[in-house]
Order: structure tokens, then sequence, then C-alpha cells
């Protein structure tokens, strides 16, 4: 640790470091969950719908929204990935989601139920998959 | 970027996802073995051991280790166009544990790594899966400069099941990590079809 204790002694806080400028929860109004949302796991998958299109001119919708109707038309991506991504918290990004499955712009797809294994053919597929890397 | 840009009006393909979890003791190597096979870096928040942090993350006997693992990591493999395994390291303090469940959650199996050194700081991942029914597969990760020990010694130690697999692996090295997984979906798969068996006697 000896040669960071310079650095660590005098920190400088720019940009990022300094912390998001407008708080977490600000982004959904409060929110900590939404309403009709089933607990979205972190591997679900968030789809943009084919009628997705004009979210940009949508004034309903927050940047963050739009944010992440963009990235999901592109391609798909889990809800991991789009925290990841935008830098936000899981459950703000989950919120988030929630509005977005409610207008109807994006869908959601159930990853395996837990405590329930996938098929035994897609655990081969798995197994081959990962040998052929 | 994972799936192709799907061409403009065709739904673009809905993959299955799965996740397997990168448990065990602090600095043992999980984020190495998350990056080891991962197709992406693995995206993670990891901040510089804080003045707070010192005493509680105990670096001994882990040399070269300055940062610590504050929140979940996670690496990504595209094994098909519609298959895709996650990879989650779980944090490795105690006190970040309310993230397990909720990391645990439908998960096809675990990693446990070990530290021979150390071995002691697995514990709590091997107790938290045996008391879930997750079946994991305990990789002993064999540091350099640190005494190896058979598997069974170490299956021993851990007070393991003795059906629960345990394999000597370099988190480094992208062929051992691998052969891990590859234990881990070949142990979720025993383990999935002894419980579809019925009950003989």
């Amino acid at each position: 640790m000896s040669d960071d204790d310079g650095q660590a002694a005098m920190p400088h806080w720019f940009d990022d470091d300094a912390g998001p400028v407008v708080r977490p929860y600000a982004m959904t109004r409060g929110r900590t969950t939404s309403p009709a949302q089933h607990r979205l796991d972190l591997i679900a998958v968030v789809i943009a719908e084919s009628h997705a299109e004009e979210t940009e001119a949508d004034q309903t919708l927050s940047p963050e929204h739009v944010d992440i109707v963009g990235l999901c038309r592109d391609t798909p991506q889990s809800v991991a990935e789009l925290a990841a991504e935008l830098d936000l918290p899981i459950g703000v990004i989950r919120v988030l989601i929630g509005d977005l499955v409610d207008d109807q712009l994006v869908h959601v797809t159930r990853p395996v139920p837990p405590a329930e294994l996938p098929d035994e053919s897609i655990l081969r597929d798995v197994i081959n998959g990962l040998r052929a890397l | 970027m994972i799936f192709k840009r799907s061409e403009r009006g065709t739904a673009p393909v809905e993959p299955v996802t799965l996740k397997i979890l990168v448990a065990g003791g602090f600095g043992v190597g999980k984020t190495t073995l998350v990056g080891a096979v991962s197709e992406i870096k693995p995206l993670r928040t990891e901040e510089t051991l804080s003045e707070a942090g010192r005493p509680v993350d105990d670096v001994d006997g882990v040399p070269g280790k300055h940062t610590t693992t504050v929140a979940m990591d996670f690496g990504r493999i595209t094994l098909r166009e519609d298959l895709v395994l996650y990879l989650f390291g779980t944090p490795g303090q105690d006190r970040f544990w309310f993230l397990w469940d909720e990391l645990a959650t439908g998960a096809l199996g675990a990693v446990v790594l070990a530290d021979t050194r150390r071995l002691e700081d697995c514990f709590a991942a091997v107790d938290y899966f045996e008391r879930r029914s997750i079946p994991f597969v305990v990789g002993v990760n064999c540091f350099e400069g640190a005494t190896r020990y058979p598997s069974d010694a170490v299956r021993h130690a851990l007070d393991l099941d003795e059906s629960t697999p345990v394999v000597l692996c370099d988190a480094r090295g992208k062929e051992s990590v691998k052969e891990v997984l590859i234990d881990v979906v070949e142990h979720a798969m025993a383990v999935g079809a002894a419980a579809r068996q019925p009950v003989t006697t």
C-alpha cells in the first residue's frame, strides 16, 4: 500500500469520481419498485419492441429511458449489462425497465425459473459450447 | 456487441441466459477467473481498499492485493447466438451477504474458489451453497508458492460431500477455467438427474 499512500492522501475528485450529479433514485422519482413489475432477474433479457422507434421525441420518457431503449434496439441486453453500461444501480434500472414494459416499448424474457434446472439438452449445449471456446 | 444486429423488421433472437456464480474468500481470484473466460472485460465496481476497509479486509498472505471488489462483477460467454452464459463473482466479504440471495436465484451452479493457504475463507461459501442445494464445484486455485495438496485432502478439510467435485485449477488460465465450468455444468446435470430419479429402496 505504501506507494499508493501519497495519492490516497490527496483525493482529487473530478467528473465521475465526484459522484452522480443527479442522485440515482431521483431518476425514478423516488420509486424503488414499479407496481406491476415482477422482480427482474439480473440475467433477464430486455428486448426493444419493433415499434419503439421514435423514443427520442417522446416527452414522457427520461433520457435514461431513451438510453435503455436505444441500447436494447441494437442488441437485446441483460438487466446486469444495462446497469453496468449506464452506470446505474440495479434497483434504478429495474424501475426504469418496469416503466418501459408498462409503455410497451420493451419486453423482458424470463430466465429459467429458480430451483428449476434448464432442460438437459440445454446443459449439454452449454458443455459443448464451453469445450469449443 | 454480443448478438448480431438484427435486420430491420425481423425480431432479434431472444437468447436463453444462464448464470454460474463464482464464490470464495477475499482475494482468492474470483475476478481473475471471470476475466479469464469472459468475452467482455468483466464489468465491475472495484474500488481501492479504503481506510475503513483496511482493518476488515485482511490481505495478509495475499501479496500484491491492493483492491477488493465491493460490488458484483460479471462476465459473459456467448456460446451460441441464442445461448449466453453469465459468470457472476460474488462479493468476497461477509458484509455483502445480502447480495448473494439475489445472485443465487436461478443460478445453474457455482464455483467455490479455494486457496489452500487460507482454506477457512471459503467455509462460508460452501455452507451457503450446501444449505440452498445449489450444485457447486470446489476449485483449488493453485497459487505459485502455495503448497499443493491432493484434492482428497482438500475435500476432507472442507468436510465436503463425496459427490462434490474438487478440482485443481489456475484461475488465470482460460483452458483451466473452461474445465472447471464444464465440471460445474456436468455436476449440475448429475444432481438434477439424481433428483428426478424416483427413490428406490
